[in-house]
């Protein structure tokens, strides 16, 4: 540096400035990158909700050649698929959970979060040719009709088993959301202070009533954050659903009935949609969609976030 | 509280770790299931020629997806055009400035739009890209890929950048030298191999998307050299031979689907040895 000292001193204030605006430039960009996201999204679908929002979500009959449009038996889709997943997906989630950070054999764990990663990275497609090849003859010739034979009496199992429909959307959902609901899980188990189990450890508790008593009620809200973040998950997981749901657009109180789910009917007939009122009418269903899951995603995180900060109040870890 | 004898107490603490195990293995079970079916059924269809040609029609011996891994590779490469500056950058933002309110925004919302679904993602590239041009592109297609990387990209970012020790960037800055040649030279240095896990991993999700792809690339039974044509990609490919009703497409589906495991498997692990590499280089 042969440079004055008093310039170099004034070089390095300029480049601070220019790197710390850089910085700033690069952060900013995330947020018009958002809302280049939705002002384009309510463009597309401006004809269709221009046309009656409320007759569409609320319609039951979806009929593209006749110009009628109803989002709800997609809407009931996507509610039933979900719920089924959730119903699966959270108790195994919470089980693998506690088997990686409190009870599982510590030479097992690398094995099984490892397999949790894989299970995660594996693309949706896959999964859908998986549920369509295998989970669906599976459902067709065993599943379904010894649900059929024993829990008949309830209408979500009356009718012919078929296969494909809710149930099988339903249970691929559930496995593709399982590694974000446990590793989430798994997440929120780590910050859960050692003081705590360590305490009702001393007072005398086993294993499973240290969880029970001290972790459990301390990781619950942050657990349900998880879960949220997965139902985002299953709400708007595409491919996988479209192969094995069956896709018709009616309303079925029976989970082995064929059905839609938003997602899928997108996905079958944007591409080929006629005129801009069927592509409006796609567009809003993803605005419904898109709706659902920032309201979910931003619900999961806080969640999540209340456990990372502890309770009101101080902690003492 | 009752207490009850220590048998019993005994008894269902060990009933629920065998309960646990239990989830553990309904778990693991459909990835054992998809990766042997995958595997088994894949390889007789793996030959050279299903790496280099164009797909056939029903019946005609032969064809492969050549096409499609081009058409993959080249919708990830402008996906990473577009993508990578934008994510990495606003993930280098929030690990050197994210702890103000202005920060804490930005990371919110990357937060949560890293879980808008992709499907919307495709929407607002066809709005974009396919409506003005009024035709289906690759181009389309690189740009919802593109979209639905940066939100995750630059959280994954600031997570490896953070591992970087305080203390380097503390020695740099009390040896007098600049914070943007210290954030530069020092920190991103050290964090080079955690940069790269974050783009890794990022390739290796858009290389497995389908569904914004399906109305913005389209298709392509052709090789296709121009981004601004319909493109094929690995996953539409397997999509419609797997809901075809021909025998012999599904077999190519599942070939397809072994490529597609191998390409995604293998971004995979380089990920994690670029992350190990890393931390090795943080430690030391």
């Amino acid at each position: 540096m042969r440079a004055p000292r008093r310039s170099a001193a004034a070089g390095a204030q300029a480049g601070d400035r220019a790197w710390a605006s850089l910085l700033v430039l690069l952060g900013g960009s995330i947020l018009v990158v958002v809302g280049v996201i939705v002002l384009e999204l309510v463009q597309v679908a401006r004809p269709a909700v221009s046309a009656g929002a409320l007759r569409f979500l609320f319609g039951t009959d979806w009929d593209p050649v006749s110009g009628s449009f109803g989002a709800l038996p997609f809407i009931y889709g996507t509610l039933v698929t979900s719920a089924v997943a959730m119903a699966v997906a959270v108790p195994v989630s919470v089980g693998l959970a506690l088997f990686l950070s409190e009870m599982g054999p510590s030479q097992l764990r690398p094995v099984v979060s490892f397999g949790i990663e894989t299970l995660a990275a594996i693309p949706s497609v896959v999964y859908g040719l998986w549920g369509l090849f295998v989970l669906v003859p599976w459902l067709r010739s065993a599943v379904e009709p010894w649900l059929g034979r024993t829990l008949g009496f309830l209408p979500l199992f009356k009718g012919a088993p078929i296969g494909v429909g809710y149930l099988a959307g339903g249970l691929i959902l559930a496995v593709m959301i399982l590694p974000t609901v446990a590793s989430v899980t798994n997440e929120v188990l780590k910050t859960v202070p050692s003081a705590l189990r360590e305490g009702a450890l001393a007072l005398g508790a086993t294993r499973w009533e240290a969880i029970r008593m001290a972790v459990l009620p301390y990781a619950r809200p942050g657990i349900v954050g998880a879960s949220i973040l997965g139902l985002g998950r299953a709400l708007g997981e595409t491919m996988a659903v479209t192969m094995v749901i069956g896709n018709s657009p009616e309303i079925h109180a029976s989970l082995f009935a064929p059905g839609y789910s938003l997602p899928a009917v997108i996905a079958n007939e944007f591409a080929e949609a006629t005129g801009a009122v069927h592509t409006g009418a796609l567009a809003g269903l993803a605005l419904v969609l898109f709706g659902l899951s920032l309201v979910l995603n931003t619900l999961a995180r806080l969640l999540v976030q209340v456990v990372a900060r502890g309770p009101k109040g101080g902690r003492s870890a | 509280m009752i207490l009850r004898s220590h048998l019993v107490r005994t008894f269902v603490n060990h009933a629920v770790t065998v309960l646990c195990g239990l989830m553990v293995l309904l778990a693991l079970f459909p990835l054992g299931s998809l990766l042997w079916l995958v595997v088994s059924k894949g390889v007789p269809g793996l030959t050279f020629a299903f790496f280099t040609s164009l797909p056939t029609p029903v019946g005609e011996a032969g064809g492969g997806v050549g096409n499609a891994i081009l058409g993959t590779a080249s919708m990830v490469a402008l996906a990473c055009l577009v993508g990578l500056p934008i994510g990495i950058g606003a993930g280098v933002f929030l690990a050197e400035r994210g702890d103000h309110a202005f920060g804490r925004t930005v990371r919110f919302t990357a937060e949560v739009f890293s879980g808008v679904p992709s499907i919307v993602i495709g929407i607002v590239a066809y709005g974009l890209v396919v409506l003005p041009m009024r035709r289906f592109s690759g181009l389309a297609g690189g740009l919802a890929l593109a979209l639905l990387m940066i939100p995750s990209l630059a959280r994954t970012t600031e997570e490896l950048v953070r591992l970087v020790p305080v203390s380097l960037r503390e020695a740099s800055l009390a040896l007098g030298i600049a914070q943007w040649k210290t954030s530069l030279r020092i920190v991103l240095r050290t964090a080079a191999g955690g940069l790269l896990t974050a783009a890794l991993l990022a390739i290796a999700r858009a290389a497995g998307e389908t569904a914004p792809l399906l109305f913005t690339a389209l298709n392509n039974q052709y090789w296709n050299f121009r981004p601004d044509q319909p493109t094929a990609s690995l996953t539409v490919q397997i999509f419609n031979y797997a809901i075809s009703p021909y025998e012999d497409w599904h077999q190519k589906a599942w070939s397809a689907a072994l490529v597609l495991l191998l390409l995604v498997g293998l971004l995979n692990l380089a990920a994690r040895y670029a992350l190990r590499k890393s931390a090795a280089g943080v430690r030391t």
